[in-house]
C-alpha cells in the first residue's frame, strides 16, 4: 500500500509538466505570431518588444518552455497585458471565490444526490426510482447557465428575494459568512449543484441496487440484521465509488463554473477568465487555466489517496 | 430495466450474446427499443426538430436576421410573431429554427469527430498493447487533467471566436473520453478465446480487427459517443453563450440567451426560450443514449 500511495504521488510529476506544456501551448496555438494574440493591433513598438523579451518569444521553443516554467515555479505567473501588474494576486482572491462556490455548490450536489440516489436505489424498479431517475437525467441535461437565468428570473425578479448577481453587499469583494453575504451565493450554489446532483444520483442508485443484490446482503438480512444495520454495511461498500465521483466533480466545478459565474457576475477564476478572453489578455487565460488544471490533478490524487485508505482493495490491483 | 443477466457479460459486451444467437441480437435490440416509452418519445421529439432545423427556411416565417427596433420585445403570442420577438425586433420563432441549424451543427459534429478519431487511436492502443498503448494513454491522460469544460473554453478562448474553433475545441475535449472507452472495450475483446482462436488459425492482424474486432467494440464505443452528445450541445452552445462561437447577428441558441438577458425584466419567457431548446435537445439525447445503452446491453 504504501508503494502505491509513493507511486501516486510520483505521477504527479510528469501529469503537472504535461499540463503546464498545454498551458504553455495556449499561447502557441493561436494563429499567427504569438505577440499578436497577446497584444492589442494597436499596442506601440515599445511594449510590444518587451513583452517579446518579457517571454523569450525569440528563442526556440523548449527553451522558452523552460524559462516559463521556471517562473511559475517561483510564483510569477506573467503581468496582466491590460491591468498591467502580476496575474497572481487577482487569480489569489478569484480562486478564493471560486473555490466557496464550488464547495457549496458540490456539497448541495453531493448531499442532494446522495438522498435522490439512495432512494432510487432502494426502491429501484417502482415508480419513485422512475421519477428520481429521471429527474437526474433532466438535472445533467440542464444548461445550468440557462437554469441560472431562469432562477434569477424567479428569485430575484418576480419575488424580490435574492439578489440577481454579485458576491456581497454593494459589489464588495471581501467575503464573510454573514448572511448579507450568503444570499449572495444561494443561487449561484444551487445553479451549480444541479450537475453533480444528476451524476451523484445516478452513481449512488447504480451502487445501492447493485450492493443491495449482493449475497452477503441476503445473509445479513437472513440472519435478522436489522434495516439500519444494512444500510450501514451498503454505505461502508458504496462510499469509495461515490467520494470518487464527488471528488471529481468538485474539481470539475473549480474550473466548469465560468458559465455560472458570468451568469450571476461572480467575482472568481471563472469571471477572470472570461474577462481575459474577452480582452484577449492571453497571460491571464493561461495562469488561471494553470492553476485551475494543477488544482485538479492535486484534488485527483487527494480522491486516489483517500479512496485508498478506505478500500484496501484499490492497492492491490 | 437492466437484468441480472447484463451482469454477467459485462465485461464482454454484446460479444458472447453475439456468437450464441447472432441472428437475434440485434431483433432484441429493436424489441426491447420499442417497449422503452420514453426512448421512443425522446427520439420522436428529436426527429421532429430535426425536420424543423433542417427545413427551417421553408418554415420560418421571417428571415433570421429581419427585425425592426420599433417591433422590439413584442410578447409571445403576437400576431404574425407566434413566439414573440427579440431585443432587436427580429421574429424568435424563426431565429430559433435557424439558430437550431448552428447550435446542433456544432453540438453534434465534435462528437462524430472524435468518435471517429478517438475510437481509431483507442482500437490502435488497445489492440497493439505494450509500448503503443502505454504512450497513447499516458498522453490521453493529460489531457484528462482538465476539467472539460476549462479545457475548451481555454483552448477555444486562445484560438478566438468562430465555428471551426469552437468545434475543434470540443473534439479536443472529447477524444480523451472516447479513447478511453475504445481502449478499454478493445482489450476486453483482444484477449478473448475467439481472438485466440483467429490468431492461432493464422488470422493477420489486420483481418482480426476488421472481422473479430472492430464489430465487437464498434457498438459499446458508438453508445458511450451517443452519451456525450448532450454535453456537447451544452457545452458548445455554453461557449456561444461567452461570445466563443457564433459571431452575431447569426442565431445560435446560447448567444439568443446571451444577448436577451438584458429582456429578462421586461420579457422573461421569451428571453428562456433559446435555454429551452437547449434543454429539451440535450434531455432527449441522454435519454436516447440511456435507452440505447440499455436495449443493447453495453456497460462501457
Amino acid at each position: 500500500m504504501l508503494y502505491y500511495i509513493f507511486r501516486r504521488i510520483i505521477y504527479i510529476i510528469p501529469i503537472s509538466l504535461a499540463v503546464s506544456l498545454v498551458c504553455f501551448m495556449l499561447v502557441h496555438i493561436a494563429p499567427g505570431d504569438p505577440i499578436d494574440a497577446m497584444v492589442q493591433p494597436d499596442t506601440p513598438q515599445e511594449v510590444i518588444d518587451r513583452v517579446r523579451a518579457e517571454y523569450g518569444l525569440d528563442r526556440p521553443l523548449p527553451v522558452q518552455f523552460g524559462v516559463w516554467l521556471a517562473k511559475v515555479a517561483q510564483g510569477d505567473f506573467g503581468t496582466s497585458l491590460i491591468k498591467g501588474r502580476p496575474v497572481l494576486p487577482d487569480l489569489v482572491s478569484a480562486s478564493g471565490a471560486t473555490f466557496i462556490l464550488a464547495c457549496t455548490g458540490g456539497l448541495l450536489g453531493f448531499v442532494l444526490g446522495c438522498v435522490f440516489g439512495g432512494l432510487a436505489g432502494v426502491y429501484r424498479g417502482t415508480w419513485i426510482d422512475r421519477i428520481l431517475l429521471g429527474t437526474a437525467v433532466a438535472g445533467v441535461s440542464v444548461p445550468h447557465y440557462w437554469l441560472g437565468m431562469v432562477m434569477v428570473i424567479i428569485f430575484s425578479v418576480n419575488m424580490n428575494l435574492l439578489p440577481a448577481m454579485g458576491a456581497g453587499p454593494g459589489g464588495s469583494t471581501e467575503w464573510a459568512w454573514d448572511w448579507a453575504h450568503i444570499r449572495y451565493l444561494i443561487l449561484p450554489s444551487l445553479t451549480l449543484a444541479v450537475i453533480p446532483a444528476g451524476i451523484v444520483t445516478r452513481t449512488v442508485r447504480g451502487l445501492v441496487s447493485d450492493i443491495m443484490s449482493q449475497d452477503y446482503i441476503t445473509t445479513l438480512r437472513g440472519k435478522g440484521m436489522r434495516r439500519r444495520g444494512i444500510v450501514w454495511h451498503v454505505v461502508k461498500n458504496a462510499a469509495p465509488t461515490v467520494l470518487a465521483v464527488i471528488g471529481l466533480q468538485l474539481a470539475n466545478l473549480m474550473g466548469g463554473s465560468i458559465l455560472v459565474e458570468t451568469v450571476f457576475a461572480w467575482p472568481g477564476t471563472g469571471m477572470m477568465l472570461n474577462t481575459a478572453i474577452f480582452q484577449r489578455d492571453i497571460p491571464v487565460l493561461q495562469a488561471t487555466t494553470l492553476v485551475l488544471a494543477l488544482f485538479f490533478v492535486v484534488l485527483n490524487l487527494l480522491v486516489d489517496l483517500v479512496q485508498t485508505a478506505i478500500d484496501p482493495r484499490i492497492s492491490r490491483r | 430495466m437492466s437484468t441480472t443477466f447484463s451482469n454477467e457479460v459485462a465485461a464482454t459486451p454484446a460479444a458472447t450474446r453475439k456468437i450464441a444467437r447472432e441472428d437475434t441480437y440485434w431483433r432484441g435490440v429493436g424489441r426491447r427499443l420499442l417497449r422503452d416509452k420514453m426512448t421512443l418519445v425522446c427520439g420522436a421529439i428529436l426527429i421532429v426538430m430535426t425536420v424543423l432545423i433542417v427545413f427551417a427556411p421553408l418554415i420560418a416565417p421571417w428571415g433570421p436576421t429581419d427585425g425592426s427596433i420599433a417591433r422590439r420585445l413584442k410578447p409571445v403570442g403576437t400576431p404574425g410573431h407566434l413566439l414573440g420577438t427579440d431585443e432587436l425586433g427580429r421574429d424568435m420563432l424563426s431565429r430559433l429554427l435557424y439558430g437550431g441549424r448552428y447550435s446542433w451543427f456544432v453540438g453534434i459534429t465534435p462528437v462524430v469527430l472524435a468518435f471517429v478519431i478517438g475510437g481509431g487511436i483507442g482500437i490502435i492502443a488497445g489492440f497493439a498493447g505494450g509500448k503503443i498503448n502505454m504512450a497513447i494513454m499516458r498522453v490521453t491522460d493529460v489531457f484528462y487533467a482538465f476539467p472539460s469544460v476549462l479545457l475548451a473554453v481555454a483552448v477555444s478562448g486562445s484560438l478566438g471566436a468562430g465555428i471551426a474553433n469552437a468545434i475543434m475545441s470540443l473534439t479536443i475535449v472529447f477524444i480523451p473520453p472516447i479513447i478511453r472507452v475504445a481502449e478499454s472495450v478493445t482489450t476486453g475483446v483482444r484477449n478473448l478465446d475467439y481472438a485466440e482462436a483467429a490468431r492461432a488459425t493464422g488470422a493477420g492482424p489486420t483481418s482480426i480487427v476488421m472481422v473479430h474486432v472492430l464489430p465487437n467494440v464498434l457498438g459499446p464505443i458508438f453508445v458511450y459517443a451517443t452519451s456525450l452528445v448532450g454535453v456537447s450541445m451544452i457545452v458548445a452552445s455554453g461557449l456561444s453563450f461567452l461570445g466563443l462561437g457564433i459571431k452575431p447577428p447569426d442565431p445560435e441558441w446560447g448567444l439568443m440567451l446571451n444577448t436577451l438577458r438584458t429582456a429578462i425584466y421586461t420579457q422573461p419567457l421569451i428571453a428562456t426560450l433559446p435555454g429551452v431548446c437547449i434543454f429539451l435537445t440535450s434531455v432527449c439525447f441522454n435519454f436516447v443514449s440511456d435507452g440505447l445503452r440499455t436495449a443493447m446491453d453495453v456497460r462501457a
